[in-house]
């Protein structure tokens, strides 16, 4: 009787948790949230940017001060995207200077305790997400406060 | 189409974004700090005044068209990478891939009608 | 004067196909002793409690990969792994993910030998007679040996497999052990299998599902960095797209005479300092 293997595969329970090890795990799983978030925000975007074609009354009556989109659920949702904004720009960054080969370091004999692309980059990570804070705070101010 | 070539234009039009949409992101969000020649009208960037001020000007147009193009080939190729990477069956990653071409293209042929349609409605006025 | 033995629980994962419809979970409470490995843990499990439990080792030093298993949540190997640095009292051990499982803790790595096959793991060079009967050495200087040594000491455990998020779902991407020797030999100054390399990995569910989450690089057992050698592969690649790239002349070969004489070139040995009989 031939032994049926069982499947062990993680699927996309993988893209959040796995391995588990590192900081940069859980910034590509946020990177594909927010990518994701900005997208579909984006597609309606263009649609509703279009009213400005028709006129002012078209305009008005989405972004006009008694327009549908002014709602605050609508404010809320429009902050975060600001903020998935902030972060994917500034992780987009660092994603694209490691992935052409920048950061990452030389190969070097591995001796332990091993030093990984991991470390080389974790300065210019923490920086870029630093930045990320800050760009998320400043437009909070600007969306709530003012 | 290889996917060296694809990557290396979604890297390229995600420094596009960066540079055009943070100023998007300046004009609207962080009104204290842009520059007033982006919001002639004053008030809210969103007034309907701003609205023809900046859609006279051929910059915004031009920018606009750009920042819709690189936008919709970043957004959509990442799409399509985050679908490529999903266990199901050959021949929907292909239709996905197609699928999203087609909305790419119609949604850019819409966005840049509504861009240049725009400029010319405002300069009327 | 007795001692009370210090007592540990192994959670361990166990699976027989034919009897069992999905692995389940089963605890074993076994002496703690000093210095004591999972690896170890588990050959005293099969001592004195379950007979039938089943993984693969070979050295137990580290070098041969075959014990990667997944040790609280964490993919690495068993026999470089304390039990007294991972917990006192309880310590979850269970097969590799993303991977079948054959039966236990035996992980079925038939996906781990294709993939890495298809990236074509050896030197390639475009003489077809000089790689079949080679007439020579090839030269390689130190500094050349650098470029690639490190992705060299990879010992295909599949710890970096099974940490990987694209290999979680897409079962055509290669995964970090191949794309990292996709580099290693494409780096290797003695190959010129570039471009054949490049049609192996450049598609969609190539190197570039690669997203850099770097758990390869957290979780090999041996420091090879994989993320590190996946990334500069892209930038070769990318490079060579925008034609940056600075095509190199493959290294020479050192023809040498397959006689046990001395070679020409090479001196003399100095005369004796102390009489010969």
């Amino acid at each position: 009787m031939a032994e049926k293997p069982f499947d062990n595969h993680l699927g996309i329970k993988g893209w959040a948790v796995g391995g588990s090890w590192s900081f940069e795990r859980y910034l590509y799983t946020l990177h594909r949230l927010t990518g994701l978030g900005i997208l579909a925000y984006f597609l309606m975007h263009i649609f509703v940017t279009s009213a400005r074609v028709f006129g002012p009354d078209s305009w008005n009556a989405l972004l006009g001060e008694e327009g549908f989109l002014r709602m605050t659920v609508f404010k809320i949702g429009e902050y975060l995207v600001f903020a998935a904004f902030g972060f994917h720009a500034l992780n987009g960054i660092r994603l694209a200077l490691v992935e052409l080969g920048f950061l990452v370091g030389k190969p070097i004999e591995p001796v332990y305790p091993y030093k990984t692309c991991l470390h080389t980059s974790r300065a210019a990570t923490a920086a870029l997400m630093l930045l990320a804070a800050v760009v998320i705070v400043m437009g909070g101010w600007e969306f709530f406060l003012k | 189409m290889r996917h060296s070539r694809l990557w290396t234009w979604h890297i390229f039009a995600g420094l596009v974004i960066l540079i055009l949409l943070g100023l998007h992101m300046l004009i609207m969000h962080l009104a204290k700090f842009s520059p007033n020649s982006l919001n002639p009208a004053g008030g809210e960037a969103i007034d309907w005044a701003n609205v023809v001020a900046r859609g006279k000007m051929a910059f915004f147009m031009i920018t606009y068209i750009l920042l819709l193009g690189a936008a919709l080939f970043h957004g959509l190729y990442g799409l399509n990478t985050i679908i490529g990477e999903l266990n199901v069956g050959h021949g929907f990653k292909k239709f996905c891939g197609v699928a999203l071409t087609l909305l790419g293209v119609a949604l850019f042929l819409f966005g840049t009608w509504a861009a240049i349609a725009a400029r010319g409605a405002a300069m009327g006025m | 004067m007795s001692e009370t033995k210090k007592m540990i629980t192994f959670h361990v994962r166990k699976f027989e196909p034919g009897r069992d419809a999905a692995p389940a979970w089963r605890a074993y409470s076994i002496p703690l002793s000093k210095g004591m490995t999972v690896l170890d843990g588990l050959h005293e499990i099969k001592r004195t409690q379950d007979p039938c439990l089943a993984w693969r080792y070979s050295c137990r030093m580290g070098v041969c990969g075959s014990c990667a298993m997944l040790i609280n949540g964490k993919p690495t190997l068993a026999c470089n792994t304390q039990v007294s640095a991972v917990s006192e009292k309880e310590i979850c051990v269970g097969p590799l993910p993303n991977f079948n499982i054959v039966r236990d803790l035996v992980p079925d790595l038939t996906p781990l030998f294709e993939k890495h096959q298809a990236v074509k793991p050896f030197i390639l060079r475009k003489d077809q007679e000089e790689m079949e009967n080679p007439s020579g050495e090839y030269e390689q200087t130190p500094h050349e040996l650098e470029a690639y040594l490190q992705f060299s000491y990879c010992i295909r455990c599949g710890a970096c497999m099974a940490a990987c998020p694209t290999f979680a779902t897409d079962r055509d991407y290669p995964g970090p052990m191949p794309l990292a020797q996709s580099y290693r030999y494409t780096s290797d100054s003695r190959d010129e299998g570039f471009e054949e390399r490049t049609r192996a990995v450049d598609r969609a569910s190539g190197v570039f599902s690669c997203h850099f989450g770097s758990e390869c690089s957290a979780a090999c057992p041996k420091g090879v960095d994989p993320a590190k050698a996946i990334q500069l592969m892209k930038r070769r690649m990318v490079w060579d797209y925008l034609h940056f790239l600075k095509r190199k002349k493959p290294c020479g070969i050192i023809h040498g005479q397959r006689t046990t004489g001395r070679r020409e070139n090479i001196p003399e040995p100095p005369e004796y300092t102390i009489p010969q009989k």
